[in-house]
């Protein structure tokens, strides 16, 4: 088991965003979250990459209580989140951003070989190297914010609604890479709203419906769930 | 923002609209009255004024060490660090007494008794900078920990009036008998001031000498602020452009929470951002006090408020901005003292900054602040 999550509840003030989900990540799976804005998707992840304490419930992380330490030391332990909006570094070059991204790490050589393979991966960064981040077109932005999230070599990834704003043909190119990421060997948490796209690169698939989990399954059976196909996949 | 309004309200609108050209017609009047000034005083006398240029260069470039402190601290916690001035002080003292009571610029002499003069002076005074610095750096860290970092998610205004606060009792704790004491104390250089005046070639002033008429004069210690400066200024542009501390510290000022999943521990950023712009300030506070050789407690306030006046004038948040309105300022300052009156140095500082918050609140080289989401 890569993540478990046990009984998580996490409050905004009075709001009660997660209300005891529970679930987990074997090592080498995709593993998607999918449910409507406002389900708890994103509380989610930020909860495990440290952004946000939970109130209660645990998250273990190969074996590690993960659950009270600081975002900046996640990180470290190999837990890379890409998170919602991609929030890329504006003012930074792209490169800067790679830089950033591999913060951790402190072999140059090494660096320098991720970086050569994000741009493997994303051939239109190595294009706008020095271009500010700002200046990107959201799908640069978005391949960028993935780039980077890869730069610290995670086991696993956090990917938050990695396809929004994106055009069809850049949606298919990006879930092409990353199901190519999970090939190599990243574990992903990937979470959607469009859950035809996650269902269909996914091994396993939480539904998440206001702070709870609804259903879980293998990715093939939650599509065929006829209310999922209602709700989400608009069949 | 711009509020959507379903209604529109012309009538609110209406008397500020007509009563705009007073303002307008004030603040171009001030220009011109300035440009006036300026220019005439030049045709009249140009050496004289070249000799006012030279003593606002030194200014501006003192004031432009403290400057960028103001920005970077700003730039990167949005405080406006009013301690800072007081930082610049504590620099000061510190190379009083490093000089004064320990006479440790003399230190190569004893150590290598063979050493020649020149290179003892100058490592003797390098030495004497590196320890302000190195005090005033200990200090603003320990005033992040214990005042501002308490304060970090509290509302700004908080953290602003707690830097005050700091402000205040720095001067004040400092002026007490047993630290600093109350008094001006005359300020022992750890090396000779040497001038020279320029007037058909350039020519080292004896001492007792006076200058000739219609000459321009300038000192070695004139050339150290600025040959300082330049290289704090190069040096900072390195840090912040090239080296993975500097990446951080843009990319923590840009987006904390972002840094956070980065790895970046931003509270060590924020240290580091502290204690680079507190030695800047420590190596101003040690030339401005062997330029100007008396120090007093209360010395940071007005370098410090016109710093932070440059800093605003450039842009708050830019770095290069903060140089070239430090060295606005510092022009501003020795043409006032020059050619109105030395009281009024002060006030002119204000009024730029009152005239930058009227025309252009985000300052020379700024952008206006994003809202976010």
């Amino acid at each position: 088991m890569l993540l478990e999550v046990n009984n998580l509840d996490v409050f905004y003030g009075a709001i009660h965003a997660l209300q005891g989900i529970s679930f987990n990540i074997q090592k080498g799976e995709i593993v998607t979250l999918i449910g409507a804005n406002g389900a708890g998707k994103s509380t989610t992840l930020r909860t495990i990459s440290g952004l946000i304490r939970p109130r209660n419930g645990s998250i273990i992380y190969k074996g590690q209580d993960i659950t009270t330490v600081a975002a900046e030391q996640i990180v470290r332990m190999g837990i890379s989140h890409v998170p919602e909006g991609r929030k890329i570094f504006a003012p930074l070059t792209v490169k800067e951003n790679l830089r950033m991204g591999a913060y951790t790490r402190n072999d140059p050589e090494e660096i320098k070989a991720s970086m050569e393979r994000v741009y493997t991966s994303f051939p239109r960064l190595r294009e706008r190297e020095n271009q500010l981040g700002g200046t990107l077109s959201g799908g640069e932005q978005q391949m960028l914010a993935t780039g980077r999230g890869l730069m610290s070599r995670p086991e696993l990834l956090l990917l938050d609604e990695p396809s929004m704003g994106l055009s069809p043909i850049l949606v298919q190119e990006i879930f092409n890479i990353i199901k190519e990421i999970n090939s190599q060997g990243t574990s992903i948490l990937l979470v959607e709203q469009n859950a035809q796209m996650a269902l269909s690169i996914a091994h396993r698939a939480y539904v998440l419906e206001t702070g709870r989990i609804a259903l879980e399954g293998d990715a093939r059976e939650v599509s065929n769930n006829p209310q999922v196909k209602a709700v989400y996949l608009g069949i | 923002m711009q509020k959507v309004s379903s209604q529109p309200s012309p009538v609110i609108h209406e008397p500020k609209a007509s009563l705009a050209w007073i303002g307008q017609l004030f603040l171009v009047a001030v220009a011109l009255l300035a440009l006036y000034l300026v220019v005439s005083n030049l045709i009249k006398n140009p050496i004289l004024f070249t000799q006012f240029v030279v003593s606002g260069l030194q200014l501006g470039f003192v004031y432009a060490m403290i400057a960028l402190g103001y920005t970077m601290v700003y730039g990167i916690v949005k405080l406006i660090n009013f301690a800072h001035g007081d930082v610049f002080m504590v620099g000061a003292f510190v190379s009083f007494y490093a000089v004064s009571r320990f006479n440790l610029h003399k230190w190569p002499e004893t150590a290598f008794p063979g050493i020649s003069e020149g290179l003892a002076v100058v490592i003797g005074s390098i030495t004497v900078m590196l320890l302000s610095m190195i005090v005033c750096v200990m200090m603003a860290v320990t005033i992040e920990r214990v005042a501002y970092k308490p304060l970090r998610d509290a509302p700004r205004i908080a953290a602003l009036i707690t830097a005050i606060g700091v402000s205040f009792f720095l001067e004040f704790f400092g002026a007490l008998n047993f630290v600093f004491s109350p008094r001006f104390i005359p300020y022992d250089r750890p090396f000779e001031v040497v001038a020279w005046y320029i007037k058909d070639g350039i020519h080292r002033i004896t001492e007792g000498q006076a200058p000739p008429d219609n000459s321009v004069t300038f000192s070695n210690i004139f050339i150290i602020i600025v040959l300082a400066s330049i290289l704090v200024q190069f040096f900072l542009q390195f840090l912040v452009r090239s080296t993975k501390i500097g990446i951080a510290m843009r990319a923590t000022s840009f987006d904390k929470p972002a840094a956070r999943l980065m790895g970046i521990e931003v509270d060590r950023v924020i240290s580091f951002t502290f204690a680079v712009g507190a030695a800047f300030a420590g190596l101003g506070g040690v030339l401005y006090a062997i330029a100007y050789s008396s120090i007093y407690t209360q010395l940071g306030i007005l370098p410090g408020l016109k710093a932070f006046v440059a800093a605003v004038l450039g842009g708050i948040g830019s770095i290069p901005g903060a140089f070239v309105g430090a060295l606005i300022m510092g022009q501003a300052e020795a043409l006032t003292m020059g050619y109105i009156s030395t009281p009024m140095r002060d006030a002119v500082a204000f009024t730029i900054l009152i005239i930058v918050l009227l025309v252009r609140p985000t300052g020379i080289f700024g952008e206006p602040e994003k809202e976010k989401a």
